[in-house]
């Protein structure tokens, strides 16, 4: 099934959709793993798998550690294929590849979208890939029904966003407000504005990520986006109590209570 | 040749190699300056306020100095200088700065940020910001910050901020990250200095150009002042600025060889240099949001690199330099760390001239070629910098027992609290 049918048919059943985030190989993959099966438990509809890279310019504090940690441990690009085949062959829901855009001209085009095929992905989300530089990449993932997902910004123009939803498949990810990854977000009427924006230019699923770290943000979010992008907030509670605490945010976060 | 006549389609690319990779959120801030260096590159009168400033502020033209007695020691060919040690702040990245500073008041930008290696540049843009009165912050690296206390001393007193970058090597590369990330919190008031001709489009083309001046008057000083152009020129590449500045005054003069030396480190079988266009570890990558040669494992992971010279430890070099070394145009050599010191004493000896570690590397490669050429060839290194800011560094590398005498002494004085009595 594309990846756009699945994200409607679940938004069936639910409001809002949430997409979370591991990087792969820390602090372990095991750990990713029990991740990833508590990120089930709540029922979460995709999952954003992270290719540590030695120059993580778009990230954060806490996921330029975890990226540097990473690949201490000794991940290499095998390594996270093998995770990822694992994953998909655990869990039914969708996982991207995140990463940046070397991985995949190292391997060269065919080939990494071969092997993210060959390993179950759904698709890739590389935030240092503008439109103007993919290089017939996007066509390479079309052919192999992968999903190029492409990145908004506020200070995208109209009628660029326009154009990436139109070279996008799947959903687009809006990068909720400027800076890194980690930062909180304030969700405020300028957001709502921008997120207009994006309605009005973008026919695919909406995906808001950057700074989502509360219930009251999913909420807030709940009515306005398709699907709420947790990332830094999931690897602090694991950073602050494992498995437990993390458990417990997700459960604050996507819990019934 | 006009390297910036890009074919359509290909903005930003020299051959292969440049681009613009960068996040979303940086794309209008991109746009908007690649306008103001559009703009700017039109208006005869940018460049002129440009020249005027460069003269007043930081001593341009800089002379060609002859090295008789180096040149007669060597028996061959004749040595010649551009003395861009003689920049304010000691090295050409003054010319960068100063240009990028007049960009910035014509972008209506009220603070600038800088990334900075051997602290060459982020002493030349504080100087830049105060003149301006621009906020300014310098990202450097903790080990880059261990080995250059003295810059980051008068970046301080300057005014600037120097933030200490603990991630990944602590070098120049993390520096230039920590850099970036600020740009894209803060890109509505800030300018991102880049102090090499390194980076996302248009960078690459906007650093050549304000370091274009030195091969303009380079050339124009052999002609009028030594009577022919030179046979070869010299110079050391780290991200490339200094080298395109020189270069660019004798692209079309196809007599003239260009020769741009890397940072061989302990050599290039060590795995401890800075050599990517001369070692068999350099490979096309993207990173730091332009394609180009970068030090990388087959995974496209960086790799930590050695100079003895901080501000040619860097895995990534300018694409246009990539684009010539590959049209054939420049020649890349490289240098070791004991071949640059042993470069620098002979310079220091024989000539009282006292280069950057960075510049010894064109001198070491020049020394080397000069004794088996002709008498009447001409050879035209670039000193990019004076040595000063190396005192800690030769000191150790030649292991002066007076400096580290008068270092435990200080140290002293320093625990007694005597030198504030
Ligand atoms: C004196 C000097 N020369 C050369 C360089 C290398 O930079 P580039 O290759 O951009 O000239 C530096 C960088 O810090 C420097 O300080």
């Amino acid at each position: 099934m594309n990846l756009e049918t699945y994200i409607r048919n679940r938004l069936k059943q639910k409001p809002i959709g949430t997409m979370t985030h591991v990087i792969a190989g820390y602090p372990s993959f095991d750990d990713n793993l029990t991740a990833l099966r508590l990120m089930k438990k709540y029922n979460v509809d995709l999952v954003e798998i992270q290719m540590p890279f030695s120059e993580p310019t778009a990230d954060g504090p806490v996921f330029v550690k975890a990226n540097q940690e990473a690949l201490k441990n000794g991940i290499t690009v095998d390594h996270y294929f093998d995770f990822m085949k694992q994953a998909s062959q655990e869990f039914d829901f969708p996982i991207l590849m995140m990463g940046y855009y070397n991985t995949a001209l190292k391997l060269g085009h065919k080939n990494f979208i071969q092997r993210l095929k060959n390993a179950g992905g759904a698709g890739f989300i590389l935030p240092d890939l503008p439109l103007e530089e993919q290089n017939g990449l996007f066509d390479t993932a079309a052919s192999n029904e992968l999903s190029p997902i492409l990145l908004v910004a506020p200070t995208t123009p109209d009628e660029r966003l326009n154009a990436i939803g139109k070279a996008a498949n799947g959903f687009v990810y809006v990068v909720a407000r400027s800076g890194v990854t980690g930062d909180h977000t304030a969700f405020n009427k300028q957001f709502e504005t921008y997120i207009q924006r994006c309605r009005n230019a973008i026919k695919l699923p909406l995906a808001v990520g950057f700074g989502v770290s509360q219930k009251k943000d999913i909420e807030y979010l709940t009515g306005k986006a398709d699907i709420a992008i947790i990332g830094t907030a999931l690897l602090r509670a694991w950073e602050y109590g494992k498995a437990e605490a993390l458990e417990e945010f997700l459960d604050g976060l996507l819990g019934n209570g | 040749m006009n390297l910036f006549n890009f074919q359509p389609g290909h903005e930003g690319y020299y051959g292969e190699y440049g681009g613009a990779y960068i996040p979303e959120i940086l794309w209008s801030t991109i746009e908007e300056l690649k306008t103001a260096l559009k703009n700017a590159k039109a208006d005869p009168d940018f460049w002129q306020e440009y020249i005027s400033l460069m003269q007043s502020y930081s001593c341009r033209p800089t002379p060609i100095s002859y090295l008789e007695n180096l040149s007669r020691e060597l028996g061959g060919a004749q040595l010649y200088v551009k003395r861009e040690d003689l920049n304010h702040t000691g090295s050409h990245k003054a010319n960068n700065v100063m240009g990028q500073g007049l960009l910035t008041k014509r972008l209506g930008k009220t603070r600038v940020i800088a990334e900075t290696g051997a602290g060459q540049h982020g002493v030349a843009t504080a100087t830049m910001a105060a003149r301006f009165g621009f906020e300014c912050v310098i990202y450097m690296g903790t080990e880059d910050v261990a080995r250059q206390r003295p810059n980051v001393f008068w970046m301080e007193q300057l005014g600037a901020t120097v933030v200490p970058v603990t991630d990944g090597s602590q070098t120049l590369k993390d520096a230039i990250n920590e850099a970036m990330r600020d740009w894209v919190t803060n890109y509505p008031t800030t300018h991102y200095v880049l102090g090499t001709a390194c980076g996302t489009h248009p960078f690459p083309e906007m650093v050549a150009w304000f370091q274009s001046l030195i091969g303009t008057e380079a050339r124009e000083q052999m002609l009028s002042q030594y009577g022919s152009m030179p046979d070869k020129v010299f110079a050391c590449v780290g991200g490339g600025s200094n080298a395109l500045g020189l270069f660019q005054g004798f692209l079309d003069d196809e007599s003239v060889e260009l020769v741009g030396v890397e940072a061989g480190g302990k050599g290039l079988d060590s795995g401890a240099h800075a050599t990517r266009l001369t070692s068999r570890e350099g490979s096309v990558g993207v990173a730091q949001g332009y394609k180009t040669y970068f030090l990388q494992n087959n995974d496209g992971q960086m790799l930590h690199t050695h100079s003895i010279s901080a501000g040619l430890d860097y895995i990534g070099v300018s694409p246009i330099l990539s684009h010539l070394k590959q049209t054939g145009r420049i020649r890349f050599e490289a240098a070791t760390d004991n071949e640059v010191i042993e470069a620098l004493k002979l310079v220091m000896k024989k000539e009282g001239l006292i280069p950057a570690l960075e510049s010894a590397h064109a001198f070491a490669r020049a020394i080397q070629e000069a004794p088996a050429l002709p008498k009447h060839t001409k050879l035209l290194i670039n000193q990019s910098g004076r040595g000063d800011k190396d005192i800690f560094t030769v000191a150790d590398a030649i292991r002066d027992e007076n400096w580290e005498h008068f270092i435990q002494g200080k140290a002293k004085d320093y625990e007694s609290r005597n030198i504030y009595s």
